[in-house]
């Protein structure tokens, strides 16, 4: 199994991304520099990390979208792999247009910083199926917007598609419109989150869910 | 007969080139905010501020940006459509924002 995480200039999770994706499933992992127009071939998962990139300017995640890196990960998972965003990385995401939606500033205005206990509401996606019959996460969120919006038909139509993946299950901590902590795109091989699998994949970090995940899609 | 003078007209810029001579260059503007149904919480905790400062009347702040640059040509729908291009591509992120250009 082969991954790849994408470093761009204010990344500060891809290490902890790499860390979490070969101690969890044993698969290589490579780094991968925004500048590069090219991915390593025969990818199992792509992997945009959390962080800063480009010091969040304009918008979050709207200076790493255009980078050149961006059009081939763009390409890869229009063909299919896997691509999973975290953070930031759900951020990029959404501004690249392989999500649907934004995330706007946290409805409190605090940069939040804690764990935090998830419904898993899709446990049939590639993503979330070595949760087997678990309905319930818990992983650690650290962001200051993180607030997923989407208009009401969107919305609608990612409860209705089984998009929605994961929500807060306890209180809504930054605002996130119905909740929503995670969203997959309508092929299924596209998840963007809040929450942190990169930091919550051992029992020493308070949780070993985020292992789960990435066996999910490198099992 | 009118003397011919070289350089920028009224409210354009110009930089001379010195194998082009005088090049015309606009001006442009652009404001982005958050659309109407997408609440600024910027905009209301600096609502917030100004009723602690006595302003009760204040209502409906909206924090939004404003982008400006120079780009070159002098005809202002064209640069007004190659913003409005800019704007969708990159500097708004139509989901959630809108946006206004001013070119001159």
């Amino acid at each position: 199994m082969k991954a790849a995480v994408i470093v761009f200039p204010g990344s500060n999770c891809d290490r902890d991304c790499a860390v979490g994706v070969e101690r969890s499933t044993g698969a290589k992992v490579e780094m991968v520099w925004h500048g590069d127009a090219e991915l390593p071939k025969g990818l199992d998962l792509i992997v945009l990390p959390g962080g800063f990139s480009y010091g969040d300017y304009l918008r979050c995640g709207a200076m790493a979208s255009q980078s050149p890196v961006m059009k081939a990960v763009v390409k890869a998972a229009n063909d299919g792999v896997p691509t999973l965003g975290v953070c930031n990385g759900f951020q990029i995401l959404c501004e690249s247009h392989l999500l649907p939606g934004a995330l706007l500033r946290n409805e409190k205005l605090k940069y939040i910083c804690k764990p935090v206990d998830l419904e898993i509401v899709n446990g049939n996606t590639r993503f979330t199926a070595a949760f087997g019959e678990r309905r319930t996460a818990r992983m650690t969120i650290g962001n200051g917007e993180g607030n997923f919006f989407g208009d009401e038909d969107l919305l609608d139509r990612l409860e209705g598609e089984g998009q929605v993946v994961f929500r807060y299950a306890n209180e809504n901590p930054n605002g996130s419109a119905r909740n929503i902590a995670g969203i997959v795109n309508a092929k299924g091989n596209v998840l963007g989150m809040m929450p942190h699998p990169d930091r919550a994949f051992e029992a020493e970090l308070g949780s070993a869910d985020g292992a789960v995940l990435f066996k999910s899609v490198l099992g | 007969m009118a003397l011919e003078i070289p350089g920028p007209r009224i409210g354009q810029v110009a930089v001379r080139d010195d194998k082009n001579g005088w090049i015309e260059r606009m001006r442009a503007k652009v404001q982005v905010f958050l659309k109407p149904g997408v609440l600024d919480v910027q905009g209301k905790a600096i609502e917030g501020a100004l009723h602690g400062l006595g302003f009760d009347g204040v209502d409906h702040v909206r924090v939004g940006k404003t982008i400006e640059f120079d780009l070159p040509g002098g005809d202002p729908a064209k640069a007004e459509a190659d913003v409005k291009t800019m704007c969708e591509k990159l500097l708004a992120n139509t989901v959630i924002e809108s946006y206004r250009v001013e070119v001159a």
